[in-house]
């Protein structure tokens, strides 16, 4: 095996907390990402997962914790970094996808215009290149090449989603944050998004964190899982692990709370 | 005139306004907000020009006012009256003598000097307002320098038009730094815009100020296999014959007849008096 | 030896049900080399897949050693178990679980993928195994969600012999199959001790048992002495 020891996490999360003044959003969570590892987050609604995938990718400012980042071999830490190279990262190497599309994706935009916003942001001034890689993402994420004038506003629910995905990955990031991807979509739309989202995970090595309340869908991306209840982590752990043999109580609850999964 | 200040505006907001002019030379393109006044004339009638033009004219100023290139509209006669009326100042429609002229929409073709200064009326100063709504945002772009969303907007110009179809209020970027809306010039008056003379922008409804000192590189954003085009109708004008002018279009008759004029009147004429003439000019002067 | 199990011990707390602690395995040792086969034997609820489950880090041990490779799966971090996985430990469970919509091909092909074999190389050897297991090539653009049981368990054990994991862990996997795909699947296993590889297997169809096994190890041997 290849030695895991010299390999350092791409994100370092220590102690990260936030609260909503006297109430809890979440706190002391601390966890290591490794390249190329998709970690789910679970829990109910308020359970924190939201919050703390906030902090995480730098839209919401935690009250105390860091959140280091691997900027070419040095962990640095996000939350003390001027603003400018945050929001740096969150054009290059980050990515954000909401769960709902509209609020990732510019609605009075072309497709193309979409998908070219990030590239053009860190200074593609080629009309025809800007164009050809628009074109190539529409068909990673399976848009027929003829729509990439249209706007997103003409296109469905599933559509969105998938373009919202081709904004965020054109540029190869390296780190992506999904909040509820496959939230409100049909559930063949949502088998083909998770697909598509397994293949690309694996095609670009990325690492992701991905927050949701379906057990099947972490099952099916994730390799590692953290349960949060009341803004505190309570399980973590492998993701077939978590879900098979949970250990917490809560976890424990929530398992058996859905259908077979 | 004993009923007005000098200029209708009274020395406090006058001070204010120059303040947030003098800020705006020292940072070219920035977006100075101002408290901007009720105006004796309605919004979208150039009361920020006019509030600019007020705390900028002397006792001693030549004031000149076009409006689409011409001194004799309607929009251009009532603020020249304005400060005939207030501040007693001489008026002009001669580029060349006047000390302060305030525009709407071009620039005038003869070059400006130093020592004048050219006062834009601006409807929307926030040049990436259009796909961005947020001013909070955009204040944050403009300070962060991230301009992506701008090249944004052209692109989907060249998507649905196959070339840049912008042809008005073109985008700029001010010394490498601020991106900047000019205006509603036409994008032919954007090389113009690095000229000897002060260049002052006073939005009233949106209540900001910008400006460019004389001899600012201002730069018109393009994309590398999209060169911008600072073009014009193929045409010299009918009446002076003037080959380098930006043109307006008259419709002449029933029967598609049209003509092309300098939109620049006093240019136009002043030609006209030099003997230079155009394809129609003759049955003109008939 | 590739598989080294010592003392090891399970037990489940229910936390909804009052805390209950139901202990399930005590004291389990196994150990198997390389190239051999080791059955476990038991009756229906003695512990063989929660042994197997336990051996994959698919539960997690209370106490005792799982040494797989260099990696003890009762310590280790779930990233080195996620490597294990990859490289090193493969497991032909009785349920085909994947991804719905993806082809057949991919589905197989995936294991290889992932330790960053070449596409083109990965397809040609997911045909083989499919070719093989004779799983028509009209099924194989097609996703195996919709398959029938045998079919679903036959592109379960190409994708399971995929990769030439150092260690396999194989759950009845000729349950359901007709006499040839059967004879084809102990040929694979065969093929894979021939290679080198520690196989754990439950194999309830005596005849294969007997066929590919070294050895057997019953755990009814491992459950935990009743309480009183």
């Amino acid at each position: 095996m290849k030695d895991l020891g010299v390999m350092q996490p791409l994100l370092r999360v220590e102690g990260l907390s936030r609260s909503y003044g006297s109430r809890i959003g979440c706190a002391d969570v601390s966890f290591d990402l490794w390249p190329g590892e998709v970690m789910g987050i679970v829990g109910e609604s308020g359970s924190g997962k939201t919050t703390l995938l906030n902090c995480l990718a730098g839209q919401l400012e935690p009250d105390g914790g860091a959140v280091l980042f691997d900027q070419g071999g040095v962990l640095v830490d996000t939350v003390t970094m001027p603003e400018p190279q945050r929001r740096r990262l969150g054009r290059t190497d980050w990515a954000f996808v909401h769960q709902h599309a509209h609020q990732g994706l510019r609605m009075n935009v072309s497709a193309g215009g979409n998908v070219g916003e990030r590239l053009m942001a860190v200074g593609a001034r080629h009309y025809g290149d800007i164009r050809d890689q628009a074109l190539d993402w529409l068909g990673r994420v399976e848009i027929a090449g003829d729509r990439i004038d249209d706007r997103p506003s003409a296109f469905s629910g599933g559509m969105r989603q998938r373009l919202q995905i081709a904004r965020n990955l054109v540029t190869g990031p390296r780190l992506v944050f999904m909040d509820e991807p496959t939230g409100g979509l049909d559930v063949s739309v949502q088998a083909r998004l998770l697909d598509l989202l397994r293949g690309l995970v694996r095609e670009m090595g990325l690492s992701a964190v991905i927050v949701t309340h379906d057990l099947a869908v972490v099952r099916l991306l994730a390799d590692r899982l953290m349960v949060m209840k009341d803004g505190h982590v309570v399980e973590t752990g492998l993701t077939d692990q978590v879900l098979d043999d949970p250990q917490h109580g809560y976890t424990q609850l929530l398992v058996s709370s859905v259908l077979q999964v | 005139m004993s009923e007005y200040n000098f200029a209708y505006l009274d020395e406090q907001t006058k001070r204010m306004i120059r303040r947030a002019i003098l800020k705006g030379l020292a940072i070219p393109g920035y977006q100075v907000p101002f408290a901007s006044r009720e105006m004796p004339m309605p919004y979208g009638w150039g009361t920020g020009g006019v509030q600019v033009s007020a705390a900028t004219l002397t006792p001693d100023d030549t004031f000149k006012v076009i409006d689409q290139g011409a001194d004799d509209t309607t929009n251009a006669v009532s603020i020249r009256k304005f400060f005939e009326k207030t501040g007693g100042v001489a008026v002009t429609e001669r580029t060349a003598e006047a000390t302060v002229i305030q525009t709407r929409h071009r620039i005038p073709e003869e070059p400006l000097k130093e020592g004048q200064v050219l006062v834009y009326q601006v409807p929307i100063p926030e040049p990436l307002r259009f796909l961005e709504p947020s001013e909070v945002e955009t204040r944050k772009m403009h300070a962060l320098e991230e301009y992506g969303l701008m090249h944004v907007k052209l692109y989907e110009d060249i998507s649905r038009h196959g070339h840049i179809s912008t042809a008005y209020a073109y985008p700029v970027k001010v010394e490498g730094r601020y991106v900047m809306d000019p205006s509603p010039i036409p994008k032919f008056d954007n090389p113009k815009m690095e000229m000897a003379a002060i260049q002052l922008f006073g939005a009233g409804r949106e209540q900001r100020i910008y400006a460019l000192p004389p001899h600012t590189q201002v730069v018109s954003l393009d994309f590398e296999d999209h060169p911008f085009d600072p073009s014009k109708a193929a045409h010299p004008c009918d009446m002076c014959g003037a080959g380098d002018s930006y043109l307006d279009e008259v419709i002449v008759d029933d029967r598609g007849g049209r003509m092309f004029v300098c939109s620049d009147t006093d240019y136009c004429r002043a030609r006209r008096e030099a003997g230079h003439r155009g394809r129609l000019a003759a049955e003109e002067m008939a | 030896m590739m598989i080294r199990i010592e003392n090891l011990s399970k037990t489940f707390t229910l936390h909804n049900q009052g805390g209950a602690v139901i202990p399930v395995m005590e004291g389990a040792e196994l150990t198997v080399e390389k190239g051999e086969c080791v059955a476990l034997t038991g009756a229906s609820g003695a512990g063989k897949s929660t042994l197997m489950r336990m051996i994959y880090g698919n539960y997690l041990a209370a106490s005792g050693h799982i040494r797989v490779g260099g990696t003890d799966v009762a310590a280790a971090d779930p990233r080195e178990i996620l490597q294990l996985r990859r490289e090193v430990l493969g497991y032909v469970s009785q349920f085909l679980r994947v991804v719905p919509r993806v082809p057949v091909l991919d589905v197989v092909a995936e294991p290889l993928r992932t330790v960053g074999v070449p596409g083109e190389r990965a397809r040609r050897r997911a045909e083989e195994l499919l070719r093989r297991l004779n799983v028509p090539e009209t099924l194989w653009t097609l996703s195996p969600t919709t398959f029938s049981g045998g079919e679903q368990q036959r592109v379960n054990i190409a994708r399971g012999f995929a990769h030439d994991y150092p260690a396999l862990l194989l759950d009845e996997p000729t349950a359901s199959l007709d006499a040839r795909n059967r004879d084809v699947v102990l040929s694979l296993i065969e093929e894979a001790k021939a290679r080198g590889a520690a196989i754990v297997g439950i194999f309830h169809d005596e005849a294969a048992r007997d066929r590919v096994c070294d050895r057997v190890v019953d755990v009814t041997g491992f459950s935990p002495a009743r309480a009183a």
